[in-house]
C-alpha cells in the first residue's frame, strides 16, 4: 500500500478523525491506484472520479464542522446492481450498457447519508447470474491472487476491488452466495444478511424472495461498521422488516467463551478439497482456543439445496427480467419490423448466454404442467430445508463449514459447463432459501490461493457472526494477507 | 329452439383511490400522457410494490356487501405476459387466494321475482396502461398513466341465464360499488367494466357448452345486444353443425357484432406464482368487524325500511334505495314535507324526469330537499295545486328560488275560496248554454271542457278538487 | 429428461427471447443435462409440506396510506427512452 493511507475503513476513520489525511486525499489515493492498477483485473465498470471528489470535499467539509460520523468520507465501491442516480447502472449486462438510473437505491442513498465516496460502480455477473463474473458483457474480473483465474461472483468485482486495496469496503449482493463465494476467492470478508434486512428498493432484482445486499470488506469490523449504514427497514420495499435498531459492532469484543458451533455433517463430503478439509479444521482449532465449542450437526437435505435454489432463483428471474423488452429504456433492436419482432430481437441481443439459459429454464419450471413437479416442488424443499437449520439451531448458536469447495478456478475452465458452475454453490444456496444470515471470512492459503471459512446464524443474528469472525480474526492474520499484484 | 343461454360476468371496478395500488403516483383521470406513470409504474430496474391500504379495506367493504367471505389470509400472484401496455411483463394480481370468496347478489326480474346471483370470487389487480394505435404513423403510442390504477375484480358463477338478467346484475353491481363509494362508476372513462362468459346449450342438458369471452363492455345497453348476437351466434354454429370455439372476442357497437380478436395467443399460458415482492395480505377479524361498522345501511335494507317505517309500495321504495345521494335526499325530503309516499312519487316522477332531461344527478340537483319539501307542503296545505307545483318546481330549478317567492311573485296561489269558484262556474256555464245541454243529455266528456274553460280563466288557479264538486252539484238536474 | 430443439422454441416465444435454430439444440443439451440432474428434487417426499414462499412468513408486508406522493416527472424518466412521442412510448404498430 502507497505510505501514508491504512487499509481497513477503521483505521481510515480513525486518520479521517485525527486530521492525518482528508477524504479528498484518501479519495484520490483510491482512484489513482484504480487508474494505475484495474487494468489488469477490470473490477470496475464506471469509475466516477469527479463525483467522487465533489462528495469528499463535502465529507472533509461535514467534519470540519463536527457533524462527522465514523463512515463519513470513507470511500467504498458500488456494485453495479444497485441503481445510482445519473451514474451508469449496468448490471453487468449489454441491456443496460447505457442506462443511467434516475433514481438512487436505498442502499445508496443511506452510505451517501453517511457521507461515504462512491469510487465507482464494480463489475458482476450479468444481472447477477453467475458464480466467476464471466458472464458481464464488459468481460471478466480477473482475480487478484492470480490474473489467470477467477474472483468469483456474482459479486467479483467489489471482491477484486477491495482484495487489490482498489476501495476499502464495497457493496455487493448474495443471492445463492454472491457476496460470500468472490468474498472466499479472493481472500477477503462478506456478510450476506438475514433476509428483508437491507431495503432491495434501487437493487436491481434478479430472484427477489433470495437477493440480500450487504457489505464486503478486509474485516469484520468494517463489515460491521457499514452494515450499521446498510441495514434498516424501508417503507420502499414491502419484504424488508422492521427490526430494533443495533449498532452490529458492539459486540464484536466480547469474548467467545460458551459459543456453540455446528458443522453440518453434509457439507464434510469427499466433494471438498482434502487441503479444504484441513484449512477448515485448523479454523475449528481457532475457535476452539477462543472458547467456542463444536459439534456435528445435520442438514439433511443439503444436497438439494442447490436443485430447489437454481428453479426457484430462475424462476423468479424469468419473471423479473420480461420488463427488459426495449420500450421504455435499455437496448432496442435497430429497425424492429413488428412488436414481437422489438421484444424476441431487444432481448435475444441486450441478454448474454447465462442469462438467457436462466430465463429459459424459468419460465420451463413455471410453464403449464411443468409448475408442480418443478417451482412447487421446490418450494416445498424450500420449507423442508428451512426446518433442517431451524432443527440444527436448537442445540447451536453458529453454523461453521467452507464457503466453497475448491479455491479460485482458471477463467474459461468451467465455462461451458454450467451444471459443473452450479454444483459448486452447494454450500451457500440453501442459507438463501431459507433467509439466514452469512458470512465468509479468509480461513487460509490451498497453493497461494486463498479459501473461505463460512458461519451461518440464526435469523438477525448479525451481531453474533460478526462478534465471531472479528474474534477469529483477533487470532489469525489470513485477512491481513495482500495479493502481490495489488502492490 | 330449445336453447339455454349461460352467462358468467367478469366485473372490473376501479377502485377510487387517490393513489394507484402499488405505488404513490396518481390515479385521476385524463392527465397529460405518462405524467402520472413514477419509476414503480414503470417497471424501472429495481422498482419494488407497496400495497395501497385502503384498497384492501375498499375490497373487504364489497366483500361484507356481497356477503362473502372474507380470506384471513390472501396471496398476490404474478400473471405473466407480454404487451406494450403491461411494462413489468407481468401484472400482479391475486390467483388461488384470492381475498373475497362466495357471494352473492339479488336481481329483480322483470317478473317482480327475485333471483340471486351467486358471486365466486373478487380479488385486487392492477390495471395496465393504455395503447393508442391511430395517431402515430405505423407506430402505436403507450401511455401508462392508468398502470397500476387498482382494480377489484368481481366474477359470477355462470348463474345468468339471459341478456336481460346479465343487464340487471351489471346494474345493480354498478349502483352497489357507487353506493358504497368505492368506485365512481363511470363508464365512459373506465371506471367499471364488464366481461361476459357466454355459452349456450341444449335446454335440459347438464354440461355447459363451450363459452366465448365478450370484452370490455362499458354500458348497460351494449352488454345486453353484445349477449344477444353472441348468443344467435353460437346456436346458428350449432345448429348447422359447427362448434364453438373458446376464445376472445370483442363487441362492436356500431356493428351491433361480435368479433374474434386478432393476434391474440390461442391459449395464454401466465405462468402464475406468487409475487415474491409482496407479502401475505392478513385481515383480522377486529378489522372486518371494523369495516362492518362503517358500513352504510345497503340498498336491500333501505328499500324494506322505506316500506315498513314509510309504507312505500316495494316498487317506488327500490329506486330511491339504489343511489346512496338520493336516498340520502329522499329521506331529507320526507321529513321535511312530512309525507314520504308524496315525496317519494315526486323523486320517482317529476324529480327524475328533470334530472334525466338535464342530463344530471341528484347530487348536482340545484333544488335543495329542503326547498322542495317546503313546496310540496303547499300542494298539502292546499295553497297550491299539483299541477302548478310542477311549474314552480321548473322555476325553482333554474332560478334557485324558494317556493313561497315564486307563489306569490306569479300570483299562483290556489283559488279555494268557495264563493269565487262559484262565480267562475255560474260565468262560464251562463257562456256555454250548449255545452250544458249536451252534458245534461250524457255526454260525459264535455265536463272536461268545463274545467278548461274555468282553469283557463282562473290561470290555472282553481282548486281542481273543489271545483269538480261544485260543477258537479250544479251540473245535476235540478 | 430430454428436451428437444422445439420445447426450446415453445419456451423462448414464451419468454420472448429470439432463439436460433442451433442455439436451440444447444440449450436443448444444456438443459436437460441439468434438469437431469435436478431430478433428484422428485425423489424427496414432499406429500404434505406446504411450498414456502418467503422465509420470513406469517409477518404481514408494509402498506401505505392512500395519498400521492409521486410528482409528474415524465420528462427525467423519459430521458433516453429508446423512443418516444408526444409524450407516449412507441412501439411497432400492434393490431387488435
Amino acid at each position: 500500500m502507497d505510505a501514508g493511507f491504512p487499509e481497513t475503513l477503521w483505521a481510515q476513520a480513525q486518520g479521517l478523525r485525527s486530521g492525518a489525511y482528508s477524504s479528498v486525499e484518501l479519495t484520490a489515493h483510491y482512484l489513482a491506484r484504480i487508474a494505475r492498477l484495474d487494468p489488469q483485473f477490470n473490477a470496475y465498470i464506471t469509475v466516477c472520479p469527479d463525483r467522487a471528489r465533489a462528495q469528499a470535499v463535502a465529507a472533509d467539509a461535514t467534519r470540519a464542522r463536527g457533524e462527522s460520523g465514523i463512515l463519513t468520507g470513507i470511500p467504498y465501491a458500488n456494485k453495479d446492481i444497485f441503481c445510482t442516480r445519473g451514474v451508469l447502472t449496468t448490471c453487468g449486462s449489454r441491456m443496460l450498457a447505457n442506462w443511467a438510473a434516475p433514481y438512487d437505491a436505498t442502499v445508496v442513498a443511506r452510505l451517501g447519508d453517511a457521507g461515504m465516496v462512491m469510487l465507482g460502480k464494480t463489475n458482476m455477473d450479468e444481472f447477477a447470474m453467475g458464480s466467476s463474473n464471466e458472464t458481464s458483457y464488459f468481460g471478466a474480473v480477473r482475480n487478484p491472487w492470480d490474473t489467470s483465474r477467477v474472483p468469483g461472483g456474482s459479486s467479483g468485482g467489489s471482491a477484486a476491488a477491495v482484495a487489490a486495496r482498489l476501495a476499502p469496503v464495497a457493496t455487493g449482493s448474495d443471492t445463492g452466495g454472491s457476496i460470500r463465494q468472490p468474498a472466499a476467492l479472493c481472500g477477503i470478508s462478506g456478510l450476506k444478511p438475514t433476509y428483508g434486512r437491507v431495503s432491495r428498493w434501487g437493487m436491481i432484482a434478479f430472484a427477489s424472495s433470495l437477493d440480500q445486499g450487504g457489505p464486503m470488506a478486509l474485516t469484520a469490523q468494517d463489515l460491521a461498521l457499514m452494515f450499521n449504514a446498510m441495514a434498516g427497514a424501508d417503507p420502499r420495499d414491502a419484504t424488508s422488516i422492521a427490526r430494533p435498531p443495533e449498532d452490529f459492532s458492539a459486540a464484536l469484543e466480547r469474548p467467545l467463551a460458551g459459543l456453540r458451533l455446528g458443522m453440518p455433517a453434509e457439507y464434510w463430503d469427499a466433494a471438498a478439497d482434502p487441503a479444504l478439509q484441513a484449512g477448515l479444521l485448523a479454523a475449528l482449532e481457532n475457535f476452539r482456543a477462543l472458547g467456542a465449542s463444536v459439534r456435528e450437526v445435520s442438514l439433511p437435505h443439503a444436497a438439494v439445496s442447490i436443485p430447489a435454489y437454481y428453479v426457484v432463483a430462475c424462476a423468479e428471474a424469468s419473471s423479473n427480467l420480461s420488463r427488459y423488452d426495449g420500450v421504455r429504456f435499455g437496448h432496442r433492436c435497430a429497425a424492429p419490423q413488428d412488436l414481437a419482432d422489438l421484444y424476441s430481437r431487444s432481448r435475444a441481443e441486450g441478454f448474454g448466454d447465462e442469462v438467457k439459459r436462466r430465463i429459459l429454464m424459468g419460465t420451463y419450471a413455471l410453464s403449464a404442467g411443468y409448475y408442480d413437479a418443478w417451482y412447487r416442488k421446490a418450494q416445498q424443499l424450500r420449507r423442508l430445508i428451512q426446518q433442517d437449520f431451524t432443527a440444527a439451531f436448537a442445540g447451536v448458536d453458529l453454523l461453521i463449514g467452507p464457503t466453497t469447495p475448491t479455491t479460485a478456478f482458471a477463467l474459461g475452465s468451467k465455462f461451458e459447463d454450467p451444471l459443473t458452475m452450479y454444483l459448486a454453490d452447494v454450500y451457500t444456496t440453501g442459507v438463501n432459501l431459507a433467509g439466514l444470515p452469512a458470512l465468509s471470512v479468509p480461513g487460509g492459503f490451498i497453493n497461494s490461493l486463498p479459501f473461505g471459512v463460512q458461519l451461518i446464524g440464526n435469523y438477525f443474528s448479525e451481531a453474533t457472526l460478526l462478534q465471531a469472525a472479528h474474534q477469529y480474526q483477533s487470532t489469525t492474520n489470513w485477512h491481513l494477507q495482500r495479493p502481490a499484484m495489488a502492490a | 329452439m330449445g336453447w339455454e343461454t349461460v352467462i358468467g360476468l367478469e366485473i372490473h371496478v376501479q377502485l377510487a383511490t387517490v393513489s394507484k395500488i402499488f405505488s404513490g403516483a396518481a390515479t385521476r383521470y385524463g392527465a397529460q400522457p405518462n405524467t402520472q406513470a413514477c419509476a414503480v409504474d414503470l417497471g424501472l430496474p429495481g422498482v419494488l410494490p407497496v400495497l395501497n391500504a385502503r384498497v384492501v379495506e375498499m375490497a373487504i367493504t364489497l366483500g361484507l356487501a356481497l356477503e362473502a367471505r372474507i380470506a384471513p389470509v390472501s396471496f398476490f400472484a404474478r400473471k405473466n405476459y407480454f404487451y406494450p401496455d403491461l411494462p413489468k411483463g407481468y401484472q400482479i394480481s391475486q390467483y388461488e387466494d384470492p381475498i373475497v370468496e362466495h357471494g352473492r347478489l339479488t336481481i329483480r326480474l322483470g317478473d317482480g321475482r327475485d333471483k340471486e346471483i351467486r358471486i365466486r370470487r373478487a380479488h385486487l389487480e392492477e390495471d395496465a396502461g393504455k395503447s393508442v394505435h391511430d395517431a402515430f404513423p405505423g407506430a402505436t403510442g403507450i401511455d401508462l398513466n392508468r398502470t397500476g390504477t387498482p382494480l377489484l375484480e368481481v366474477v359470477s358463477e355462470p348463474d345468468l341465464s339471459s341478456s336481460q338478467e346479465a343487464a340487471l346484475f351489471m346494474r345493480k353491481m354498478h349502483a352497489l360499488v357507487r353506493y358504497l363509494g368505492i368506485c365512481d362508476g363511470n363508464m365512459q372513462e373506465g371506471s367499471f367494466r364488464c366481461d361476459a362468459n357466454v355459452s349456450v346449450r341444449r335446454a335440459g342438458a347438464a354440461a355447459l357448452g363451450t363459452r366465448a369471452e365478450i370484452k370490455n363492455i362499458n354500458s348497460f345497453r351494449y352488454v345486453e345486444k353484445a349477449i344477444d348476437y353472441e348468443v344467435e351466434r353460437q346456436i346458428d354454429l350449432l345448429e348447422n353443425g359447427g362448434k364453438v370455439v373458446q376464445e376472445t372476442r370483442l363487441y362492436d357497437s356500431d356493428k351491433d357484432e361480435t368479433r374474434s380478436m386478432r393476434g391474440k395467443e390461442d391459449a395464454h399460458d401466465y405462468r402464475y406464482f406468487p409475487d415474491p415482492d409482496l407479502l401475505p395480505i392478513i385481515v383480522t377479524p377486529a378489522q372486518i368487524e371494523a369495516l362492518k361498522r362503517l358500513l352504510p345501511e345497503l340498498p336491500g335494507a333501505r328499500a324494506i325500511r322505506y316500506c315498513q317505517e314509510f309504507g312505500l309500495a316495494p316498487a317506488d321504495a327500490e329506486p330511491l334505495s339504489q343511489d346512496r345521494s338520493l336516498a340520502d335526499y329522499f329521506e331529507a325530503l320526507a321529513g321535511s314535507c312530512g309525507d314520504p309516499r308524496q315525496a317519494a312519487n315526486w323523486l320517482n316522477g317529476e324529480v327524475a324526469a328533470t334530472l334525466n332531461r338535464q342530463g344530471t344527478t341528484i347530487d348536482l340537483c340545484p333544488v335543495p330537499a329542503a326547498s322542495l319539501g317546503a313546496l310540496l307542503r303547499r300542494i298539502s296545505d292546499g295553497t297550491l295545486s299539483a299541477s302548478l307545483a310542477k311549474q314552480v318546481f321548473e322555476v325553482m330549478w333554474t332560478q334557485r328560488s324558494e317556493p313561497d317567492a315564486v307563489i306569490e311573485a306569479r300570483n299562483l296561489r290556489q283559488v279555494n275560496d268557495g264563493d269565487a269558484l262559484l262565480a267562475l262556474v255560474e260565468t262560464v256555464l251562463a257562456e256555454s248554454p250548449e255545452q250544458v245541454a249536451q252534458y245534461r243529455a250524457g255526454k260525459e266528456k264535455v265536463f272536461g271542457y268545463f274545467v278548461g274553460q274555468i282553469m283557463k280563466r282562473s290561470q290555472g288557479r282553481a282548486n281542481p278538487q273543489q271545483l269538480a264538486d261544485l260543477l258537479r252539484t250544479r251540473l245535476a238536474p235540478p | 429428461m430430454s428436451l428437444i430443439a422445439a420445447d426450446i422454441q415453445r419456451v423462448a416465444r414464451l419468454a420472448r427471447l429470439h432463439i436460433e435454430p442451433d442455439e436451440a439444440l444447444h440449450y436443448a443439451a444444456q438443459l436437460s443435462g441439468i434438469l437431469d440432474h435436478f431430478a433428484t428434487m422428485t425423489v424427496i417426499d414432499t406429500t404434505a409440506v406446504t411450498p414456502l414462499a418467503h422465509a420470513i412468513e406469517v409477518v404481514s408486508g408494509s402498506t401505505r396510506p392512500d395519498v400521492v406522493t409521486e410528482d409528474d416527472h415524465r420528462t427525467e424518466l423519459q430521458t433516453g427512452a429508446p423512443q418516444v412521442e408526444a409524450g407516449y412510448y412507441l412501439v411497432p404498430r400492434v393490431l387488435e
